[in-house]
């Protein structure tokens, strides 16, 4: 492992990589910080760019992204009340109290500690957990994989689409289908291709993440007639008063960081789980640690409750990489689109990935922790300037976001046809997101469709075209039975309980 | 009666996952694969039958949380014409040219969306555009094919 993680340290601390990860998170702050756009827009519009790096840098750069994109939605929750992602939900109910006192400069520096604390916590979790957890799924078989993946499936429908179990499950068949468009792998039979060539390499990956994100969210910003650019103007540079933290609220951070990082890592490192979940349980829970006096402060700008969410979610943020690295199954939209860029990279992300590819493994993990560094040096102080470039109209920003998006997809074909039918899907996905229909579940579908059918295939002839495979290994049982459990309890939530 | 606009769209999709079972069945695959125990065709029908199932499912159970979406304060103005203009930059784009269509497009859309000061709209449209295709080409050493440049000369 200590070579492992020198090769991590050489790769990561290379000048290039180390700009890589700087860029990162301060595009990836400043993506974040729009109400609206968050992670997966931010990392989507970085794909085209990154096609032309090495793997290890492009994944460093998005990485950077990701950490940059969940630390800029905390800002405008504590600056505008208005939370960049869901993930920072929960930092608004004590970081926004706090900046209306005139402390959020403490506030954010608070975010900033906290944030901090809780991915470079994760961080060390993550670097004994990934090894560990792939020489355990070395043990894995087709089936489990098949298995593991509907699990991921059903999870991130039944998470990220609260009392919407069913819509989501839609858009998960919506991905698949979208993902079986072209020549199959293995016979190199057309699928679905209706005679036009351009379709027959199937759907790239990017054009979708591009529609379904970055294009559809700016669509929708215009066809709602919101401005999430509206709030930022308001934000006076001198009103944020000061970043220092006396002795009291540094001792009770140091007493909730530990504990919020932990239940944060966990929620991470289950599929479907993410960021969210973890921020609402770790402010639940500490509001249950805290003495009756801290707890009275809750919701009224208490350093607890800023901190908890805060360490929580950059948290599980490296928690969710551990199932992209070591079993190659992303348990998060965010982090399904990073698989996507992995293959496109012409990377398998599994077990095997830390014996064959261990630059790419280890400079990610050594990475987060150079990430986590630079947010915290480099991205506090600016925090007032870059909120001011968030004053950049709405009639600027939106045109610039659609640029990106078909300039993205036109850099990898060079092509029209897939501009079009970049705009089709995306023109859906606006409709389909005014109605309540999750994306993430789609895009995790879309990357996962073909291993999904790979693995099926495995064990459908394995087993001689018998479904049984599903319940003969016990690992298959369980994971199985998971997946009732969840789907059962999605139904029951959403058509039995009484409200 | 008034018809959730969720309950349509579940219909749209369970016509759509007809259609899609429909041309799974018409997959062909090598006679020697015909009763595999899997072909190219086995993944797609299970898919078709679950887009049937779940938009079914939408359909008939009742909604305990509808989508409440007030139709009349969208802008479909301001939304059809950017989507125009995406599709006009679309054909433009390998006809005329990256830089031309680019600018045009980052022009018209910005009035589209009410900006008035010239001066930004002109300084993000041809300064910016030819920035950024100097750092494609550049940086990422991404060529990009553009007549109305060739043609002025400035690239080869």
């Amino acid at each position: 492992m200590i070579e492992g993680i020198l090769i991590g340290l050489n790769t990561a601390l290379s000048l290039k990589n180390i700009l890589m990860v700087m860029i990162g998170c301060f595009a990836g702050t400043i993506i974040g910080m729009l109400p609206g756009l968050g992670p997966m827009t931010a990392i989507a519009l970085m794909i085209p760019i990154t096609y032309g790096f090495e793997p290890s840098t492009g994944l460093i750069l998005m990485a950077g992204v990701y950490y940059g994109a969940v630390f800029g939605g905390s800002t405008s929750s504590i600056l505008i009340n208005a939370p960049g992602v869901p993930g920072t939900v929960a930092t608004s109910f004590d970081g926004y109290p706090m900046a209306q006192q005139g402390k959020a400069g403490k506030a954010l520096a608070i975010a900033a500690y906290s944030s901090f604390a809780g991915g470079t916590i994760a961080a060390i979790f993550l670097l004994f957990a990934a090894p560990s957890l792939s020489k355990v799924s070395l043990a894995f078989r087709s089936p489990d994989y098949f298995g593991l993946m509907i699990l991921g499936l059903t999870a991130v429908s039944a998470f990220s689409a609260k009392g919407h179990f069913l819509k989501a499950m839609m858009m998960v068949v919506l991905g698949l289908m979208l993902a079986s468009v072209g020549q199959d792998t293995l016979s190199d039979i057309p699928r679905f291709v209706f005679n036009n060539m351009n379709l027959a390499d199937g759907i790239s990956f990017v054009l979708v993440v591009m529609a379904t994100f970055a294009m559809s969210e700016a669509l929708t910003i215009i066809f709602k007639g919101s401005d999430p650019t509206q709030a930022a103007k308001q934000i006076s540079l001198s009103k944020l008063g000061s970043i220092r933290l006396d002795k009291e609220e540094t001792k009770k951070m140091v007493t909730t960081i530990p504990r919020s990082s932990i239940i944060g890592f966990i929620i991470g490192v289950l599929p479907g789980a993410g960021s969210t979940i973890a921020s609402f349980l770790a402010y639940g829970m500490e509001r249950n640690f805290v003495k009756d006096e801290e707890k009275q402060k809750f919701g009224k700008g208490s350093v607890n409750g800023l901190s908890a969410p805060e360490t929580a979610n950059n948290a599980a943020c490296s928690g969710s990489f551990v199932p992209l690295l070591t079993l190659g199954i992303p348990g998060s939209g965010t982090t399904a689109v990073m698989l996507g860029a992995l293959l496109g990279f012409g990377i398998q992300p599994g077990p095997r990935l830390y014996q064959t590819n261990p630059e790419i493994f280890w400079s990610v993990i050594m990475s987060m922790y150079i990430g986590m560094v630079i947010l915290l040096i480099l991205n506090l102080p600016l925090i007032p300037y870059i909120a001011r470039i968030l004053a950049v109209p709405r009639a600027f920003l939106i045109p610039l976001i659609l640029f990106f998006s078909v300039t993205g997809i036109y850099l990898m074909s060079f092509n029209n046809f897939d501009i079009y039918l970049m705009i089709g899907i995306a023109v859906v996905a606006t409709i389909l997101r005014l109605y309540e229909f999750p994306m993430p579940p789609l895009i995790l579908a879309f990357v996962l469709g073909g291993l999904m059918e790979e693995n099926l295939r495995r064990s459908l002839l394995i087993s001689d075209g018998s479904w049984a495979f599903l319940w003969d290994r016990p690992l298959t049982l369980c994971i199985m039975i998971t997946i009732v459990l969840i789907v059962f309890w999605q139904i029951y939530n959403s058509y039995f309980k009484k409200k | 009666m008034k018809i959730s606009p969720v309950k349509i769209i579940s219909l749209l999709f369970f016509v759509f996952s007809g259609f899609y079972l429909y041309y799974a069945h018409q997959i062909r695959v090598f006679s020697f694969d015909e009763d595999a125990p899997f072909n190219a065709k086995t993944f797609p029908i299970y898919l078709g039958y679950a887009g049937l199932f779940f938009s079914g499912l939408y359909m008939v159970l009742p909604e305990r949380m509808p989508s409440n979406v007030s139709l009349s304060v969208l802008d479909y103005k301001k939304t059809i014409t950017l989507v125009v203009l995406m599709i006009i930059y679309g054909v433009t784009i390998l006809k005329a040219g990256y830089f031309l269509s680019t600018s045009l497009f980052l022009i018209l859309s910005y009035v589209t969306l009410g900006e008035k000061r010239w001066f930004w709209v002109f300084t993000l449209s041809f300064p910016f555009v030819a920035i950024f295709m100097f750092l494609l080409h550049g940086l990422l050493d991404i060529y990009l094919r553009d007549p109305f440049l060739k043609y002025l000369g400035i690239i080869g």
